[in-house]
């Protein structure tokens, strides 16, 4: 189990050329698979380009109390870059004014941000209609400070989406670091207790299941039955949704499939699972990422992978939607992660 | 010597059967794949079942094959190994029960 990210391992892939030299490389520039753009350009896709702006996905820092092997933001305790109040109240100046119906905190850790609940309370003040912040359930048990974040949640009508990458410790704990399980648990009968994940409850508490290793996930309905079955019986744990993600072959889940000589495999699985309809609506299409530092991207990958929004508009200091939604996706090799069977996205399948 | 009769990669051009004799190819897959579905048995259940069965016949691409479905399932390793015994077990009773074949034609055969 890794406990620092490639980039203070200074590992050769917490260079982002680095991994886009590898995925554009290889089995793709033999031709022994297709690039993802002709693959989409068979159906008329490319360039692909956004429909309308419904999810705001603002990542306020790569910190955690984590350092799960799949990562694909390189988070950790060692990972410095936070968002400031600045460029918080800047985003708060797009959310007041955006037309998108759902806003998404991620990270990292987004509640180790010093003024995530300061964030928390202004945004929830906008009013828009789904407001999500994606925890990773342990750090509710990390430190007495975040005890009452069940409470802060509920207050605030925050609908949360935690990992939770098996209903076993055994498993969950190879992925994520050991004890994971445990706090994993005991921070879910938590945000039971105040009302979150209770069948009639109108505090939402979905769940992301991603594969603990080189394979794609199965079907996400049969795993949500499995996940709840076992959670209840064994844990007296009620959540509503459960979302099958695939993950995606950049930061340290490359690094994982190549120390593993798993990489080949892998991308011949997700350009054999390729489904044309996942397309459609894959996530980049009706999202904006920002970054900690207020650049713009497609997506939390491409975000990861420095690959900043095609468009006159990169910063939010120069914030314009209608500008901003007038251009072209920019794509590579993993995107096969996000059209592989069902699809995924951070909502789930998207084809199902 | 890395001659195989096995290729690991072989695996991936199992459809290409189907370019021989479309027809039968393709009702194979029509057929394999309704059988996997959820039924009264679920996708699940059928899995492991598969991952039993792939042993006994000793297909490598098959225990390649269902190692990972069972993975995407959730499946855990415990639940794999114990199909794999349910299988074994089967496979050595076949074999022990013509012990009582043996014992027959012993008994016959003896004064």
């Amino acid at each position: 189990m890794a406990t620092k990210s490639l980039k203070a391992r200074q590992d050769e892939l917490a260079v982002t050329n680095k991994q886009l030299e590898i995925l554009n490389g290889g089995i793709f520039a033999a031709g022994e698979l297709p690039f993802f753009k002709d693959k989409i350009a068979n159906i008329g896709k490319f360039p692909l380009q956004p429909k309308k702006l419904e999810i705001l996905q603002i990542n306020v820092g790569y910190m955690c109390n984590q350092v799960c092997e799949h990562c694909h933001v390189d988070a950790g305790p060692d990972r410095k870059e936070i968002m400031t109040r600045e460029t918080m109240s800047q985003c708060l100046d797009i959310i007041r004014n955006t037309g998108a119906n759902t806003l998404d905190l991620t990270g990292g850790a987004p509640e180790m941000n010093p003024d995530f609940r300061w964030f928390v309370e202004e945004a929830a003040k906008a009013g828009i209609q789904d407001f999500i912040v994606r925890s990773n359930l342990t750090i509710i048990r990390a430190n007495k400070k975040y005890y009452d974040l069940p409470e802060f949640f509920k207050k605030h009508n925050v609908h949360v989406i935690s990992s939770m990458p098996h209903y076993t410790r055994g498993k969950t704990d190879k992925q994520r670091g050991d004890g994971v399980f445990d706090k994993s648990i005991k921070a879910l009968q938590e945000l039971n207790a105040v009302g979150y994940g209770l069948p009639d409850s109108n505090l939402r508490l979905d769940l992301v299941y991603n594969p603990s290793g080189a394979y794609l996930p199965g079907d996400q309905m049969a795993l949500e039955k499995d996940f709840k079955k076992a959670l209840v019986e064994d844990f007296g744990i009620q959540f509503h949704n459960l979302f099958a993600i695939t993950n995606l072959p950049i930061a340290r889940f490359l690094d994982y499939l190549i120390a593993s000589e798993n990489y080949e495999d892998y991308m011949y699985a997700l350009v054999d699972a390729y489904n044309p309809a996942a397309v459609e609506n894959v996530m980049c299409t009706n999202t904006i990422s920002i970054s900690w530092d207020g650049w713009l991207y497609d997506c939390d990958f491409n975000q990861m992978l420095d690959l900043k929004v095609a468009s006159k508009i990169k910063h939010i200091k120069d914030y314009n939607e209608e500008l901003l939604n007038d251009r072209n996706i920019i794509i590579s090799q993993h995107c096969y992660g996000c059209t592989a069977g069902a699809g995924s996205s951070c909502q789930g399948v998207v084809a199902p | 010597m890395a001659n195989p009769y096995y290729d690991a990669a072989d695996l991936r051009k199992f459809g290409k059967i189907t370019e021989w004799s479309e027809e039968l190819g393709t009702k194979f897959f029509d057929y394999y794949g309704k059988v996997f579905e959820e039924g009264a048995l679920s996708a699940r259940e059928k899995s492991l079942i598969a991952l039993a069965v792939a042993h006994v016949v000793k297909c490598p691409y098959c225990i390649d094959a269902y190692t990972k479905d069972g993975l995407e399932k959730g499946i855990t390793k415990e639940e794999m190994m114990e199909a794999v015994h349910a299988g074994a077990a089967i496979e050595s009773g076949a074999t022990l029960v013509h012990g009582v074949q043996m014992m027959n034609k012993y008994n016959k055969l003896s004064m």
